[in-house]
């Protein structure tokens, strides 16, 4: 579901398929193998730095946590939400600069996905970012999604955007509000700037471990949330009956 | 005045002669205001037009927040809340606005009248009816048809969007010009949560600066200014028509008002 390539001291994972590459428990392994693969190779040599990139295939960065997958059964729906927060703590501890380069849309947890990068980066001809918790009628529970938005993101008026007025917000309008920081003309465009900034910042020979701990020092917030396990409670207004939900999606 | 014989909805033909379909489009129609509610003290009213509500507090003087007017208030936001969860249909929005000079001027220093415990009840108050609206399951608008001070200041950024108009009229934390230290929590909470900048925060407690519509715009303080109140009010209604369209569960926007 996902491939990993190094491009000269750049890795470059890509989530594979023309789908919209929702975040199930078999795609959140395969990136987090991948992710294992890249922590010990860097970890292996330290004395050579790197640097990550994300993108994807297709039409969809990622649409998602896969909701469908967990059929509003209350178990599965748990633990696709450790999954998840799991994958997200991964990244957010990566020992090396992270860079988003947005393929096209991404909604929810695929905008949570794309914000715990510390450089995002999104094409213009076509993909939004669109948080659409309202419009589904999901009340997010888990603490992390207020932290990463609140962390990245610095205007309150940006947060009402995307969350109460669950706008469809498409690349130019993202770097405006300050949500992602370049948008590029094309898909290609998009990943060879991620891979120009990603060697720029590689040849700054950042020791990986400071890097990730000065990450979590900047950031406490999102990690410390990222922590809290979801309770059958908390969950209750998260899951939608599956015949309710594939009629609003 | 709406000119009632040009105010009609708009019907779009879609498809082909008679497989066609009809549909109307409520995008540009202006709906009559209809009032559902004057509140006895007479000073402030509740109007619906279409599923849009519209709370004005009334009367040219400076709509000072002492418990008669902040009781009024809270009536009214109670009667919408009722009125939505019985009617079951999604999709409703909130715009409050005033009318004359000011939107509102604050606390009701007078009637404190340096009395420790009515500045106490006062606030407590106040803060109960911001708690009302910031949890109403809907989307709010505050429509500024004028100076918004101290605790009116709030009071306005306590909605989910604001409008103001740029003609007139400022906001203004007063505290440090009339020696009142911020009462509460609230105040700072509100104005952390909605100003993003740590230098325009700093203009507004400690410099005590009046900001015109204009400024405020351009701070990030408020969203949009208008040319004139009627402009505001204008805007506001077809903001608040374009948020009731989406038909939001109100529960859920409440929910994810408070993640927010």
């Amino acid at each position: 579901m996902c491939t990993l390539e190094k491009r000269g001291s750049v890795y470059i994972l890509t989530l594979t398929g023309n789908d919209e590459h929702r975040l199930n428990p078999s795609r959140i392994d395969s990136i987090s193998a991948a992710l294992h693969r890249v922590r010990s190779e860097s970890t292996a040599t330290p004395s050579t730095c790197t640097a990550l990139i994300t993108t994807g295939e297709g039409m969809f960065f990622s649409n998602g946590g896969d909701i469908p997958w967990a059929q509003s059964n209350k178990q599965k729906f748990l633990f696709l939400m450790s999954k998840i927060r799991a994958l997200f703590t991964d990244f957010m501890s990566l020992p090396m600069p992270t860079i988003a380069a947005v393929n096209g849309h991404a909604t929810c947890a695929g905008v949570i996905l794309a914000l715990c990068h510390d450089y995002v980066f999104m094409r213009k001809d076509r993909g939004y970012l669109y948080i659409n918790y309202n419009d589904i009628g999901i009340v997010p529970t888990s603490p992390y999604i207020r932290a990463t938005i609140r962390a990245k993101i610095s205007s309150p008026a940006v947060w009402r955007d995307l969350i109460m007025s669950a706008q469809k917000i498409p690349a130019t309008m993202a770097v405006e509000k300050g949500i992602i920081d370049a948008a590029y003309d094309t898909v290609e465009e998009t990943v060879a700037a991620a891979i120009e900034l990603g060697e720029q910042l590689v040849m700054r020979k950042w020791k990986g471990h400071v890097y990730a701990e000065n990450r979590k020092l900047l950031f406490p917030e999102v990690l410390q949330a990222l922590s809290v396990v979801e309770t059958d409670e908390s969950v209750k207004n998260s899951l939608v009956p599956i015949k309710d939900l594939t009629s609003r999606l | 005045m709406v000119n009632e014989t040009a105010n009609v909805p708009k019907t779009v033909e879609t498809g082909s002669g008679s497989g066609g379909t009809t549909t109307i489009d409520w995008t540009t129609y202006r709906f009559p205001s209809q009032l559902i509610y004057r509140e006895a003290a007479k000073i402030c009213t509740l109007e619906k037009r279409g599923s849009v509500y519209i709370l004005t507090l009334t009367g040219n003087h400076d709509h000072r927040l002492n418990p008669t007017l902040v009781d009024s208030i809270s009536s009214a936001l109670h009667r919408i809340r009722s009125e939505t969860t019985a009617s079951h249909s999604p999709g409703a929005a909130l715009i409050t606005t005033g009318e004359g000079k000011y939107f509102s001027n604050g606390g009701d220093i007078s009637w404190v009248d340096s009395n420790k415990d009515r500045l106490i009840f006062m606030i407590s108050k106040v803060r109960s009816l911001l708690t009302d609206l910031m949890s109403l399951p809907m989307p709010t608008i505050a429509a500024l048809n004028g100076h918004a001070v101290g605790q009116g200041y709030i009071l306005a950024l306590c909605h989910d969007y604001v409008l103001m108009r740029k003609d007139r009229g400022f906001l203004y934390m007063s505290g440090l010009d009339i020696g009142e230290v911020l009462p509460t929590p609230f105040f700072k909470a509100t104005l952390e949560a909605k100003v993003s900048s740590r230098a325009v925060l700093r203009d507004i407690v400690l410099r005590a600066e009046k900001m015109t519509a204009e400024k405020a715009v351009e701070k990030g303080i408020i969203d949009a200014a208008y040319d004139s109140a009627e402009a505001t009010v204008e805007a506001a209604v077809e903001l608040g028509g374009q948020l009731a369209r989406r038909k939001w569960n109100g529960q859920v926007y409440a929910e994810n008002r408070k993640i927010c």
